[in-house]
């Protein structure tokens, strides 16, 4: 695999990660991050589409005039929602997928990470590299969705994937973590993270 | 009565960022100075005042199971119907805009194409169609309700960041850092709502 393909890959997942430093895609993620489960329902649900819909797009590029390009990118990438919510659908009863799943599933639409990749990337190149930079950027957010929900999870629930963790030792499950807000503060530490880490990411 | 409560609580309790964070990436983007922001939560509120009750229709009595053919339910076709209806909306809204009121216009600048791809737009019509609402009406005051508590947040973080420059923050908190950290707080406030039964 040479150098450049390499770096396609590797850059979202941690450099130019969607969400801690393009800021895209927060609007449909934080509310899944409650359970385990449900943020790895919902980071292989992005990695689906983002991935499918770069390359479908990126296949169709010269042929796609120029002003009608948001419409048809909104027509592929909610097609593939619609594949991946029916999908889901089907497993709802024996995987117990949270309904609620469902509403974020289908903001995967209006996802800023699909659309941002898909204009800034697969129009302007081959297949397979955009096929790679949207499961890449895919799985870079989802790595942040499992970050926060690992710790929201462990500390709110005392538990990880349903299964008792802290509990037993008598720990009191702190319901501060499982309101919606805590998951923004939870963020605002990994930035903070990755930022001293980073320094030239640093904002003046 | 029913009306009131729902305004109410769907601007408060129901907030769309602090309690669904619906909207996020163009919240905090825009909101840097009171003035821009304030231009998106307008055309915010106006969008899904025209989109919702649409999709209500179109939800009602095109998309529900048995609506238009006994026996056929096209509910799995929400989400392009939806998308289609709030991206062609947008651009009739901006023409009409541009012809009418120029000034309007160059008020809500690059706003207007920028909102075909908010959540909070397509979110509204999900949480329509998942809240079963009697009429028209609960969906437009609905509408107005959501739009309305969008503006509101986007306005106090904007209050909030201009304030925030003048403090001294740590330099790798600075910036994305700490306005996530401060919408989370924001957020904490809002939940003070969510104990009030309207």
């Amino acid at each position: 695999m040479d150098a450049k393909l390499k770096e396609t890959i590797l850059n979202p997942i941690f450099k130019g990660n969607p969400i801690t430093v393009l800021v895209l895609g927060i609007c449909s993620s934080l509310a899944v991050t409650v359970t385990l489960k449900g943020a790895l329902v919902m980071a292989l649900s992005v990695i689906v589409v983002c991935g499918i819909s770069s390359l479908i797009l990126s296949l169709l590029r010269n042929t796609i005039p120029g002003r009608v390009r948001i419409i048809v990118q909104l027509v592929v990438v909610a097609m593939m929602v619609i594949l991946v919510d029916q999908v889901l659908k089907s497993f709802e009863a024996t995987y117990a997928i949270d309904k609620q799943l469902s509403v974020y599933i289908g903001l995967i639409i209006t996802n800023c990470i699909v659309m941002g990749r898909i204009e800034a990337f697969a129009l302007g190149n081959k297949p397979w590299p955009s096929f790679l930079d949207g499961v890449a950027n895919g799985a870079g957010y989802g790595l942040i969705l499992i970050i926060v929900a690992f710790f929201r999870e462990l500390l709110g629930s005392g538990t990880l994937f349903g299964i008792d963790i802290l509990n037993r030792f008598g720990y009191v499950p702190n319901n501060l973590v499982i309101l919606p807000p805590f998951a923004l503060i939870l963020l605002g530490c990994i930035v903070w993270v990755q930022r001293s880490i980073q320094k030239d990411l640093q904002e003046k | 009565m029913e009306y009131l409560s729902l305004f109410v609580k769907s601007i408060f309790v129901d907030n769309m960022i602090f309690a669904y964070f619906l909207g996020m990436c163009s919240f905090l983007a825009v909101s840097k100075n009171v003035k821009t922001a304030a231009g998106l939560g307008v055309a915010v509120i106006f969008v899904l005042l025209v989109t919702l009750p649409i999709n209500y229709l179109l939800n009602t009595y095109v998309l529900a199971p048995d609506a238009l053919i006994e026996g056929v339910d096209l509910s799995f076709l929400s989400f392009i119907v939806f998308i289609a209806v709030i991206a062609a909306i947008v651009q009739i809204v901006e023409m009409v805009v541009e012809k009418f009121s120029p000034e309007l216009y160059s008020a809500l600048g690059i706003f207007l194409p920028l909102i075909a791809v908010n959540c909070a737009i397509l979110g509204g019509s999900l949480f329509m169609q998942q809240k079963d609402f009697l009429n028209i009406g609960e969906a437009t005051v609905y509408a107005l309700g959501s739009g309305i508590g969008w503006f509101l947040a986007i306005v106090a973080l904007a209050a909030i960041r201009e304030k925030m420059s003048y403090s001294n923050v740590p330099a790798a908190l600075k910036g994305l850092g700490i306005t996530f950290i401060t919408v989370g707080l924001m957020g904490l406030a809002f939940m003070t709502f969510m104990g009030i039964a309207l």
